[in-house]
């Protein structure tokens, strides 16, 4: 709660909606016990009185009543029925649409389609209809508004139950033995609240000048009622010659209208968890670059060579240090893989490479990346879009999030051709075409005009490739390219990009959680912990005799097949939080050989035996030199 | 041995394209019938690629799903699926993803009550003690029980998703690809705590997986599953290592092992059949490099190649 009233008071005009609605709620309710003069009394003597005058603040009216006490009668009246308009439709609204939305099916078509019908209605012709059908009234035009705003929240509302109804915890709360109505209780209403707040919040302005507008044509509250519909409607007559009369209560519907929704913009800005997330704030087109002192000289011959990479996300107070000082290199023709678990920083070295990590909240704090030796971190945004694509390609773990869904396949991969190579359209059409025959897509002619949809998961994934090979790239990196893959496809997958590799002198990043996968693509392998890079070397010797702690016990957690039935080792605790990393050695918590000097302080990728590791105490190759 | 659970000819059928009114455009079988026995105290490993099945399978063993065909039998009795408290008390589900089958707006102490008193109208205190031990067998410190969801890691929340499938005191759990949103070295740890908590409850789990390694590493018996159908049945230890069924030797030689060269098990231009519009006969023929005209013409069963232990549906099996 404290939460959202910051988050609600950092966007300033809902705030500036806040105090106003607050005092107009006040004036409202404290109506009754102020000093006015009774709002119905009529004195002919008096009428017309203007703004200002003795014993009559804002003037009177047609029948010499005082405006004043009119306009706050009637601000508290026009209050009530819209508020408690709102509240009906929300309340009705929100159970048509849980029921709906939760059954789904045939009871959701049945209801649906009535709530349909009610929109088909302009709704001013509805609740005109209404009215005449239940009398002119306040309360009738009460029901009036209710009942057209209705299907507006029925339909809101359904749209996000279909959603939670098939969530998991749902499930889970029917096998704890549940019935339908606890679960729409208990489970679903709670997640759908936020969101009949916010269709409340924007609507109820909405409804207020509908009740005005009812009341206006004579058909809400009846005369000698003040309601700030009817004063205006009452003042229309006198509109020329006495403007003063319509002018305040226009105001006052002004004001509240006004308020309401500056302050409903801000409820929902706050509530909705997208733009909570900063989802409204584009991110720069580039990585921000903030790096404190000179990047360092490759120490290394590559491609592409990273040196000291550092990358860090900065939220509010807290700095995660996501990437802290990675240094890689890779050749042509060679194939790198960077081994880690979630969080380990991998996915965020590789985007860092091309700047394609969001900022805000992402900055590169430090070290250099060079294609080429060209040097890429800081590099101009023509530049870099220049390179992105065209030289150094990437291909994403869920092809299905990376295509665009509403073009065909071979359009995406055209674009992606002409973007950098000055090519009309027939013949970027023909490279597509050999493109995806060189991705080994069956049918590549009919398939060229197919949507992303229309693709199996390996056949999408297949032209994610493509779309990464369509300029003849150096450097491919490809992060968790087959890991949302069955085992089958993933093996044609592997085998597809290691024949490219072969012929075209590719260089591949590949990052993956797979040692199986490393055995069988990398030439050399680099293991990457808290941001870190904690082992390098060749895959067989990492794979063989690794040295750190960490990646031996890593690759004893993973069942390998044809080992038989067993225990598997385990790994206690978890990783620790970038944001909060301790002294010395990062793994030292869940290491079974620390040492008291691992928490001691800096500890160096050193080398260690045939390769590179970060530790002080590597494991041994006990086997090997024994027998030796 | 005794049987926790037989599934008889259970089989679904989704329409597709459906209409307001009259009959659906058209029919995919999701699962075809299928005829299991797991006995008690055994883990019985269900793997398959996407879209052959397993989920469905799973959801309709658990009473989330109405089966269009066939029964489930739970120690003999049939399970009835029409109230949720009784069919709770006899087989329980382990979600694949952790986070998401917990409400994200209550506590766990919310969270894990529901069961008890849902299913068994535990007093408060009671309710108290039980959670206690059950957190105290899935090591998970109990100051957890005050917070929400989202404050948790993937291993964490899957071991309150367990805890909350013991508090039903099921003696079959249904384990839905339980460690493949989990990180490698948390993997281990929730697998080893399920082995645990078997030897200690005396549970009976229905393990299914799309990694071939880990269903390797936890189960006694392993049931391939492709298209809808079972395709091989037989002990973990055999099944990849000499399979019957081409599909099964596709499946283990696709998988990535360290020391075996990369190479493609089939064609690369291999598609997966269209659920809609499937092959006649055997499902795996326009994949399978022994498929004769017999593939074609018949649908194999379970019962067609037998070896000691192990079931194949398939004309030609490995073993020829």
């Amino acid at each position: 709660m404290r939460r959202f009233l910051a988050l609600l008071a950092r966007n300033r005009l809902a705030l500036l909606g806040l105090v106003v609605m607050g005092l107009v709620v006040l004036l409202a309710l404290v109506t009754p016990w102020l000093p006015l003069k009774p709002p119905n009394v009529t004195n002919t003597s008096d009428k017309f009185l203007p703004p200002f005058s003795e014993g009559a603040l804002l003037g009177t009216d047609h029948l010499g009543r005082d405006l004043l006490s009119r306009l706050l009668w009637g601000t508290r009246l026009s209050l009530a029925v819209g508020f408690a308009a709102a509240a009906i439709a929300a309340t009705l609204g929100a159970a048509i649409g849980v029921v709906a939305g939760y059954y789904g099916g045939r009871v959701d078509n049945v209801v649906m389609r009535g709530v349909d019908m009610l929109m088909a209605f302009p709704y001013i012709l509805l609740a005109l209809a209404i009215v005449a059908a239940l009398g002119p009234g306040l309360f009738n035009a009460l029901i009036a508004v209710a009942a057209v705003n209705i299907p507006f929240f029925a339909r809101n509302i359904r749209g996000v139950t279909v959603g939670i109804a098939h969530k998991e915890f749902v499930d889970a709360a029917r096998l704890s033995g549940l019935s339908d109505a606890r679960i729409i209780v208990s489970e679903v209403l709670p997640n759908v609240v936020p969101v009949i707040v916010i269709a409340m919040s924007t609507t109820v302005g909405w409804m207020i000048l509908e009740t005005a507008g009812l009341s206006f044509l004579g058909l809400g509250s009846q005369p000698p009622q003040a309601d700030l519909g009817s004063m205006l409607g009452e003042a229309r007559s006198a509109h020329i010659t006495q403007p003063h009369t319509s002018v305040v209560p226009g105001v006052m519907i002004l004001i509240i209208v006004m308020a309401i929704n500056l302050l409903g913009d801000g409820v929902r800005d706050a509530l909705d968890p997208r733009l909570r997330s900063g989802a409204l704030s584009r991110p720069m087109a580039a990585t921000q670059v903030a790096r404190d002192h000179v990047p360092p000289e490759p120490r290394a011959e590559g491609v592409l060579t990273l040196t000291d990479l550092e990358t860090q996300f900065h939220v509010g107070k807290r700095t995660f240090r996501a990437v802290n000082g990675v240094s890689l290199h890779v050749a042509p023709g060679e194939c790198l893989g960077l081994i880690g678990e979630s969080g380990s920083g991998k996915s965020v070295t590789a985007l860092s490479v091309m700047g394609l990590v969001a900022s805000p909240p992402g900055v590169i704090t430090g070290g250099s990346a060079q294609y080429k030796g060209q040097e890429l971190i800081g590099a101009r945004y023509g530049k870099l879009r220049q390179l992105r694509g065209d030289r150094v390609s990437y291909i994403f773990q869920d092809p299905l999030a990376t295509l665009h869904p509403l073009y065909k396949v071979g359009d995406q991969l055209i674009e992606a051709i002409r973007v950098h190579h000055p090519v009309g359209r027939r013949a970027a059409r023909e490279r597509a075409l050999g493109l995806l025959r060189d991705v080994r897509i069956p049918n590549p002619e009919s398939r060229i005009d197919a949507y992303p949809h229309e693709m199996s998961g390996g056949m999408r994934q297949r032209v994610g490739i493509a779309m990464a090979l369509a300029n003849d790239p150096d450097v491919i990196i490809a992060d968790e390219p087959t890991t949302a893959l069955d085992v089958t496809v993933q093996a044609q997958i592997l085998s597809v990009l290691s024949d490219l590799r072969r012929e075209r002198g590719l260089a591949i990043v590949f990052i993956t959680h797979d040692f199986g996968v490393v055995a069988q693509l990398c030439d050399r392998a680099a293991v990457m912990y808290a941001g870190r890079i904690v082992e390098q070397g060749t895959t067989e010797q990492i794979l063989n005799h690794p040295r750190h702690p960490y990646t031996a016990l890593l690759m004893k957690c993973v069942p390998e097949l044809g080992a038989g039935r067993r225990r598997l080792e385990a790994i206690p605790g978890l990783p620790p939080a970038v944001d909060r990393l301790p002294e010395g050695c990062a793994f030292a918590d869940r290491c079974p050989k620390v040492q008291p000097d691992c928490r001691a302080g800096e500890i160096v990728l050193r080398q260690v035996g045939d390769h590179a590791a970060r530790c002080l105490h590597p494991v041994e190759r006990a086997r090997e030199e024994a027998a030796q | 041995m005794t049987l926790a659970l037989r599934l008889v000819d259970l089989a679904k059928t989704f329409p597709v394209g459906k209409r307001l009114f009259g009959k659906p455009k058209g029919k995919v079988r999701a699962v075809h019938p299928v005829t299991l026995d797991v006995e008690r105290g055994e883990t019985l490993g269900i793997v398959g690629e996407s879209g052959c099945g397993k989920s469905t399978l799973a959801r309709m063993l658990v009473g989330l799903l109405e089966p269009t065909q066939g029964h489930v039998e739970i120690e003999g009795a049939a399970l009835d699926t029409a109230d949720p408290a009784l069919f709770g008390k006899r087989i329980q589900y382990v979600f694949q993803d952790p986070i998401s089958s917990l409400n994200p707006r209550k506590t766990i102490r919310q969270i894990m009550e529901a069961p008890l008193r849902r299913l068994h109208g535990m007093k408060a205190t009671e309710r108290q003690a039980r959670i206690r031990e059950i957190f105290d067998s899935v090591n998970l410190r109990e100051e957890f029980l005050d917070r929400y969801p989202h404050e948790f890691s993937g291993g964490q929340a899957q071991r309150i998703g367990i805890a909350r499938a013991l508090a039903a005191q099921a003696s079959i759990l249904v384990l839905d690809e339980p460690v493949s949103a989990l990180d490698v070295s948390v993997q281990a740890q929730v697998l080893n705590l399920l082995a645990d908590l078997k030897g200690e409850y005396g549970l009976t789990y229905l393990f299914i997986s799309h990694d071939l390694a880990v269903v390797e590493a936890v189960c006694d018996r392993i049931a391939v599953l492709y298209f809808g159908a079972v395709v091989e049945l037989g002990r973990a230890e055999d099944v990849f290592r000499a399979p019957l069924h081409p599909y099964t030797r596709l499946l283990a030689e696709s998988a990535p092992v360290v020391g075996r060269p990369l190479t493609a098990p089939e064609a690369k231009e291999t598609e997966l059949p269209d659920p809609l519009n499937p092959p006649s006969g055997c499902a795996f023929r326009t994949r399978c490099p022994r498929a004769t005209e017999r593939c074609a013409a018949e649908v194999p069963t379970l019962e067609t190649a037998k070896s000691n232990h192990q079931k194949a549906a398939c004309f030609h099996p490995l073993s020829d």
